[in-house]
C-alpha cells in the first residue's frame, strides 16, 4: 500500500477509472458495439433482433460455462464441440425412431433428451480420466477425444450431415420449445403468455418477438447454477486452488483427480445441453453443430477475462464474451458486410481481451505492492 | 531444557547402498529454535522428511509428545500438530487469506436455509485473529495472496499452521527467497513463535540468520549429526568447520 499511498489523490482516481475500465471493459465493449449497430445497421435495434441474438447465443455461451470451469483449472477442452454434436444426433435420432415405432411423442422427447445427456458426459469422463489420473495434458487428451466423438457422431447420421425427415407432429412438440417463448411481444397487439397468435398480416408477423424463448430460459437457468457453484460454493473454491496452485491444493487434502474428472463431466453435460437445444430449435440432428462454436467458446471464455493459465474467471464474464461474438456477427450482417469479416474481428477482440487483461492484472500489481 | 517435545533416537535411512541418515539423534524441546545445518546432501532434508512422515525410517524411533510416530502417515503426523513448510510454501496465490488458511477445510454457511455456501466471512476474521497472534497485519484481507510480499505470504502459511494447531513448526529455507526488509519480518516471525511456546526446526544455509534466532544448532555432515551446540556458546567460524568437516581433520 505503500506506493499508492505516496501518490496524489489525482493519479489515485485517475488509477481507479483505469481499474474500472480494465474490469469492465468487456461489458463497456458489449455497450458500445450495441450501440454503434442500433445507428448503423437497419433492423438492429428492435426486440425481435435481440431476442434472435439471445437465442443464437446460448449455443457459445452453454459450452463457453463448462470450458470456463475447465480453463480455471489451467485446462482446456477441445472436443465439447463435437460432444454438442454427438448429443444432438443421439437427440434426434432416439426421437425419430421412438415416434416412428410408435411411442408417445412427449415420451420419445423425453427419451431423446434423457439418452442424449446420458451419452454426452462418457467423453467428459474418459477426458477426466486421462487428464486427472493418467496426468495426460488436457490439449492432447481432449484432442484425442475430438476425434473420436466426432468419428462417433458422424457413424451415428451414417456419414450424412443430418438426422432430418421427423415425424411433423414431433417436429411440432420440438419447435414449441425450440422456438418456443414463455412470452410473446405482438405489435399493435401487446404481450402474450406462452404462445403467440397465429394468422397475422405479414407487416405484424416479421415484428413479433420472443421476449423469454424458452432456449435462452434454460440457458439462463444453467448460468445461474453454474456461476453459483463457481462463486460461492467449496467446489467452485477449490476449482480456483486448484487452477492457481495444484501442490497447494493437493497438500490441503483437495481430491483434485476427483475435481479434475468432475470439471471435465460438467463442460461435456454442458455441451450435451448445448447439443439437445440445437436439435429442438432446428427440428433435426447435426453432427456439426458446434464445429464453428468450439473456437468461439473459448474465446468468449478468454474475452470474459478467465486467465487461460489458470485461478482466474468467472461465468458472467463467459456470457458477455458470447454476447459480444454473437452481437459482431449479427451486426455485421445486418450491416452487409461480408461475414467472413467476423472471423477477423473475433479473433482480434480474442487478442485485445489478453492485453486488456494483463495489463489489468499489471495495474492491480502496482497498486497494491508494498 | 527437560521439556522434550520431538525426540528422534538413532534414525536411519538407506537408499540402496547409499546412507543418507546414520543413527541420527536429535530432538526439539518446547520453547526453542533448532537451527539444522549442513551441505548439500548432509541429510536435513532426509531426516525432515522421516519426521514429517514422507520417509519411512530404516531403523531408530520418532516420537512426539511421548507418542511413537515413526511409521505414520504425513497426514497423521500434520494432525498431531507437527507442521512443515516448504520453500515453495504450498499456497493458492489466486485467492485470499482467508481462502488459504481454510484451503481444503473451508467453513460453510447454509444460503436459503439449503445450499452450502462459503462462509467467507467468517474465515477472513479467523484468519486475523491468528495473523494478529503473529503481529502481522495485512492491509486488506480480500487482497489476493500475488499482490502481497514475500513476508507477508510467509506469514500466510505460518498461520495456516498455526490456525490448525501446529505444536511444532519445520521451516525449509523460509528466507531463501525474499528481499532484506522481509527476511528480518520472517526472522521476528519465528521469534514470535517461539515465545508462544511453539519450537521451530529452521533449516537455513544463511548463518547470519541462524546466529540472531537459534538457541540451538544442530550440524549434519554425512548423514551423522556432527555437531549440537548452543547458540550462545559458538561461533560462525565454528559452526562453519563442522559444516565443512574440517574440525575432523584438526
Amino acid at each position: 500500500m505503500a506506493a499508492s499511498s505516496s501518490r496524489s489523490p489525482s493519479s489515485l482516481s485517475k488509477d481507479r477509472v483505469l481499474d474500472f475500465v480494465a474490469r469492465s471493459w468487456a461489458y463497456i465493449f458489449l455497450a458500445l458495439m450495441v450501440i454503434f449497430f442500433s445507428i448503423t445497421g437497419r433492423g438492429f435495434f428492435s426486440l425481435a433482433n435481440f431476442a434472435n441474438v439471445l437465442v443464437t447465443s446460448t449455443m457459445v455461451a452453454l459450452m463457453a460455462i463448462g470450458q470456463t470451469y475447465v480453463v480455471i483449472t489451467a485446462g482446456i477442452d477441445l472436443s465439447i464441440g463435437w460432444t454438442v454434436g454427438l448429443a444432438s444426433v443421439i437427440c434426434a435420432r432416439v426421437m425419430r425412431d421412438a415416434v416412428n415405432g410408435g411411442t408417445d411423442v412427449g415420451l420419445a422427447m423425453l427419451m431423446g433428451v434423457g439418452l442424449a445427456l446420458l451419452v454426452s458426459i462418457i467423453p467428459g469422463i474418459i477426458n477426466g480420466i486421462l487428464i486427472a489420473r493418467i496426468k495426460v495434458p488436457p490439449f492432447i487428451a481432449t484432442l484425442g477425444m475430438f476425434g473420436i466423438v466426432r468419428g462417433a457422431a458422424f457413424l451415428l447420421t451414417d456419414g450424412q450431415q443430418i438426422i432430418g425427415n421427423l415425424p411433423a407432429n414431433l417436429q411440432e412438440s420440438l419447435r414449441s420449445i425450440g422456438s418456443g417463448s414463455l412470452l410473446w411481444y405482438v405489435p399493435t397487439q401487446g404481450l402474450f403468455v406462452l404462445s403467440r397468435p397465429t394468422e397475422l398480416p405479414p407487416e405484424i408477423s416479421r415484428g413479433v418477438a420472443a421476449l423469454l424463448p424458452y432456449p435462452v430460459i434454460i440457458t439462463a437457468i444453467v448460468v445461474l447454477i453454474f456461476a453459483f457453484v463457481l462463486g460461492r460454493t467449496r467446489f467452485g473454491r477449490h476449482t480456483y486452488a486448484i487452477g492457481g496452485n495444484q501442490d497447494a491444493a493437493v497438500r490441503s487434502g483437495i481430491n483434485i483427480k476427483k475435481h479434475l474428472t468432475l470439471i471435465y463431466v460438467l463442460a461435456a453435460f454442458t455441451a450435451g445441453i448445448a447439443g439437445v437445444l440445437h436439435t429442438f430449435r432446428f427440428t433435426a440432428g447435426a453432427p456439426n453443430a458446434a464445429e464453428a462454436a468450439l473456437l468461439q467458446s473459448v474465446a468468449a471464455v478468454v474475452i470474459g477475462g478467465t486467465n487461460l493459465f489458470g485461478g482466474e474467471g468467472k461465468i458472467s464474464g463467459a456470457v458477455i464474451g458470447a454476447l459480444i461474438i454473437n452481437v459482431l456477427s449479427n451486426g455485421l450482417v445486418i450491416l452487409n458486410i461480408n461475414p467472413l469479416w467476423q472471423f477477423v474481428v473475433v479473433g482480434v477482440v480474442i487478442i485485445v481481451a489478453v492485453l486488456v487483461n494483463q495489463a489489468q492484472a499489471a495495474l492491480e500489481r502496482l497498486r497494491t505492492n508494498v | 531444557m527437560s521439556d522434550i517435545l520431538l525426540q528422534c533416537a538413532g534414525v536411519c535411512k538407506f537408499f540402496g547402498g547409499l546412507t543418507a541418515l546414520d543413527h541420527v539423534d536429535f530432538e526439539v524441546s518446547r520453547g526453542e529454535v533448532v537451527a539444522l545445518l549442513g551441505d548439500n546432501g548432509a541429510g536435513k532434508s532426509t531426516l525432515i522428511k522421516c519426521i514429517s512422515g514422507v520417509y519411512k525410517p530404516d531403523r531408530g524411533h520418532i516420537t512426539f509428545n511421548q507418542t511413537e510416530i515413526t511409521n505414520h502417515s504425513p497426514s497423521e503426523i500434520r494432525d498431531r500438530g507437527i507442521e512443515t513448510i516448504y520453500q515453495d510454501l504450498a499456497l493458492a496465490e489466486n485467492l485470499d487469506v482467508g481462502a488459504n488458511v481454510f484451503l481444503g477445510k473451508e467453513r460453510t454457511r447454509k444460503f436459503m436455509g439449503i445450499f452450502s455456501v462459503t462462509d467467507d466471512e467468517t474465515m477472513r476474521k479467523e484468519a486475523t485473529k491468528v495473523l494478529d497472534r503473529l503481529d502481522i497485519h495485512i492491509p486488506s484481507l480480500k487482497q489476493k495472496l500475488v499482490n502481497l510480499s514475500g513476508g507477508q505470504r510467509q506469514a500466510v502459511a505460518i498461520a495456516r499452521a498455526l490456525y490448525w494447531n501446529a505444536q511444532l513448526v519445520i521451516m525449509d529455507e523460509p528466507t531463501a527467497a525474499l528481499g532484506v526488509p522481509e527476511q528480518r519480518k520472517v526472522l521476528t516471525l519465528v521469534r514470535t513463535l517461539r515465545d508462544q511456546g511453539v519450537p521451530v526446526i529452521l533449516i537455513s544455509h544463511t548463518m547470519q540468520d541462524v546466529m540472531e534466532v537459534a538457541d540451538r544448532i544442530v550440524v549434519m555432515r554425512r548423514g551423522r549429526v556432527v555437531a549440537n551446540v548452543m547458540r550462545a556458546e559458538s561461533t560462525v567460524d565454528s559452526i562453519v568447520k563442522h559444516i565443512v568437516g574440517a574440525s575432523e581433520m584438526a
